[in-house]
């Protein structure tokens, strides 16, 4: 398969699909609608299963039950339908057991609007659901970028028995572009039957049981030991994060996902008129990439954290950066996406202090 | 009459009372013992056993054995 | 004069273990069934349970099979999961009241409305065990509960619920049955109705419940004898025992 044009729930969904992906767990949320329709009428084609849940909640729970078998499986879903599923997420972390769950995220707080947002970047990297765990989370900012860290999310996710969401926004879903989907070279990676449901007769009739509950304190703070071990692994390993014109910059723009693209447009404006501004761009929003922010140069004075909310992500900068730099913020909500002028207003207001 | 015998796993005995409500020729009951978890294990106190396994049967601790004895 | 040993402990239930359950109760005689069920069927290294939340929460310390936990009220979506993906496994659930009939309500009616194929033994015992004798939503009228004192009253708390007729006026699912195990002679039906539903998954046949009335003699404030056979005079008019839907 060569470039081809498409809109980027659908890209996500092909790369998935690419992936090895053959179980999809799903119920109906605007704007996402087109992943679990292209799931259901193109996963028999690789004899795979589409299950329409009654709920976020059993879809959750599907992938949970889906995804303890060892294979590949995923649900996609919108804000509040997350919200629904944080419970089954904090499980699933507490379980140990690989999902892939992807959020188009749209405005909220509650029911909110159908229209883009980045709202629930404090939910997915903060937590969500109870307990001490921590997912991957990965933020394309192009559908490229859709397809490759969704295809890497699979990898991830059975790599270190976690769930990995994809945090997309409304725009990255529903935007058109050129993309190349490959299948993955991990599409037909097997299900590891040391831990997997389901393989007790490869394991000579040695059973696995997958479990949260540890009710004694010692053999719960063992696993939290175990789980936090993880992490630490992730942290060390998973980071990711692409720097944009950083090396001479004075204003560094802090941006994600569909900010991030229009940022990189008011870097490129902005240079053209001489002047130093670069963007540092978090990639996996967790692990958050403290390395990349210890390389920032000293040449830079301010730094201004653009997002589709009212600054979620100001806090992680302030502790990436020792709280070196002044940190400004410059955000809309509501559906809205700052506009490339508002971003190179911003930054010239700044450079002007 | 069928004739048989019990085997009480006492260390999995609760002392629930289930098994001598239901043996038909009531030849069971509570001994006098305690086993490590604290509970006293239930035990033939009679002859008369006739194999049914309805004490067995009823058991949730799956703390007794049957065995029918054939002439 | 010879010996032939005509009940020994099931080879699926874990060796060497004492449950948790308090003396009496009546899961640990449910659980017992479905170890015996899942030896006579030779199906144990392809047997996949999902734990609920609950008394039995802890199901897979007693039971030698691969296990699943899931939230509160949710393990009919973790075995649809399991099932999709390996619909050459035998999964079931093992559910209680309050996490089936109230939090999990709606995983059960679509995980029966898909007719998935898959098997689940409901432990009706009226009340919440494990959280100390709250009311559940089958705790009968009039029953005390800790948080019904005075008795559950039709006004406020609405009526106990019927699982088993409910979901038989559904056209998916295929054998719903209630059993109980306050007897021995109700716990001789009640395993042939749990091989029943397990047959039927290796056969695919479809959807198969069996509600178990049970004990909770610790929350009833009863003694195990007792709470039979208040099972029996009390439970049972309200729940009748027999089959409400059947494959064949
Ligand atoms: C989301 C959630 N809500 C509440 C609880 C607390 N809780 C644990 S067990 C239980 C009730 C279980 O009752 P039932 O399902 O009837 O099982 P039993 O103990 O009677 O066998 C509740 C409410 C929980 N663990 N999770
Ligand atoms: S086998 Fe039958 S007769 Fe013998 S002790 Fe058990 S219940 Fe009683
Ligand atoms: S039924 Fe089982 S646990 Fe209860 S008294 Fe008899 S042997 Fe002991
Ligand atoms: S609290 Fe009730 S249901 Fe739970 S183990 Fe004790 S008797 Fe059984
Ligand atoms: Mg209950």
């Amino acid at each position: 398969m060569g470039r081809v044009l498409m809109k980027g729930t659908e890209a996500i969904a092909e790369a998935a699909i690419q992936a090895g992906c053959k179980y999809f767990f799903g119920y109906p949320i605007t704007p996402q609608n087109e992943i679990p329709e292209y799931m259901s009428a193109h996963l028999p084609e690789v004899g795979g299963v589409y299950v329409q849940a009654e709920s976020e909640v059993a879809s959750i729970n599907m992938v949970l039950g889906g995804g303890a078998t060892g294979y590949r499986v995923m649900t996609s879903s919108s804000s509040p339908g997350i919200s629904l599923m944080s419970e089954g997420i904090s499980y699933i972390a507490g379980c140990e057991i690989p999902a892939v769950i992807v959020n188009v995220m749209r405005a909220g707080p509650g029911l909110g609007g159908i229209l883009p947002g980045q709202a629930d970047y404090l939910q997915a990297t903060k937590g969500g659901g109870n307990g001490d765990y921590n997912l991957i989370v990965l933020a394309p900012s192009t559908l490229q970028e859709c397809v490759d860290l969704t295809q890497l999310a699979f990898d991830l996710a059975q790599k270190y028995r976690n769930p990995v969401m994809v945090a997309a926004d409304g725009f990255m879903g529903q935007m058109m572009e050129a993309v190349e989907i490959k299948p993955s070279p991990t599409k037909d990676q097997p299900a590891d039957p040391t831990w997997a449901l389901g393989f007790m007769e490869e394991r000579g009739g040695k059973r696995s049981h997958l479990h949260s509950l540890f009710l004694a304190p010692e053999p719960l703070e063992e696993h939290n030991r175990k789980l936090q071990k993880k992490y630490g692994a992730m942290k060390a390993a998973e980071q990711r994060c692409e720097c944009y014109h950083m090396e001479d910059a004075e204003l560094l723009i802090a941006a994600y996902g569909t900010t991030a693209r229009i940022s990189r447009s008011a870097v490129n404006n902005l240079r053209a008129e001489g002047l130093k501004v670069g963007m540092i761009r978090p990639v996996t929003l967790w692990p958050y990439p403290y390395d990349a922010f210890k390389t920032i140069p000293s040449t830079v004075k301010n730094i201004l954290v653009a997002e589709m909310n009212a600054g979620q992500m100001v806090d992680d900068v302030k502790v990436a950066t020792g709280c070196r730099y002044p940190v400004s913020f410059y955000g809309r909500t509501g559906g809205f996406a700052p506009s490339v002028k508002e971003i190179e207003d911003e930054c010239r207001r700044i450079l002007a202090l | 009459m069928a004739k048989g015998r019990i085997e009480v796993l006492e260390q999995y005995c609760k002392s629930c009372g289930l098994c001598v409500a239901a043996c038909p020729v009531k030849v069971l009951r509570i001994s006098e013992k305690t086993n490590a978890k604290g509970y006293r294990p239930v035990e033939q106190f009679k002859e008369g056993c006739i194999g049914c396994a309805m004490c067995a049967t009823t058991c949730p601790d799956a703390a007794i054995e049957v065995f029918k004895i054939q002439e | 004069m010879s010996e032939v040993k005509v009940y020994e402990r099931p080879k699926s239930w874990m060796p060497n273990v004492s449950s948790h359950y308090c003396p009496g109760c009546g899961h640990g005689i449910a659980h017992r069934l479905v170890c015996e069920v899942i030896d006579e069927l030779g199906i144990q290294n392809d047997t996949i349970g999902v734990a609920p939340v609950g008394c039995a929460a802890m199901i897979y310390d007693y039971m030698d099979t691969d296990y699943c936990e899931a939230p509160h009220g949710r393990a009919p979506a973790v075995a649809t999961g399991l099932k999709t993906v390996r619909p050459d496994k035998i999964v079931y659930t093992y559910q209680g009241d309050g996490d089936l009939a109230s939090i999990g309500m709606g995983e059960i009616v679509h995980a029966a409305n898909r007719g998935q194929n898959i098997t689940v033994i409901f432990i009706n015992n009226a009340i919440y065990g494990m959280t100390g004798g709250q009311m559940a939503p089958t705790t009968l009228l009039g029953q005390k509960a800790t948080t019904c004192p005075l008795g559950r009253d039709a006004k406020v708390n609405g009526y106990p619920i019927r699982v088993s007729e409910m979901l038989a006026t559904l056209p998916a699912p295929g054998y719903i049955t209630r059993v109980t195990v306050a007897q021995p002679k109700y716990i001789i039906k009640a395993k042939q109705a749990i091989k029943k539903a397990f047959q039927n998954q290796v056969e695919g046949k479809g959807f198969s419940l069996v509600e178990v009335l049970s004990s909770c003699p610790t929350n009833w404030g009863m003694r195990p004898v007792e709470a039979f056979d208040w099972l029996i005079s009390s439970m049972m008019p309200y729940y009748p025992l027999g089959d409400f839907k059947d494959f064949d």
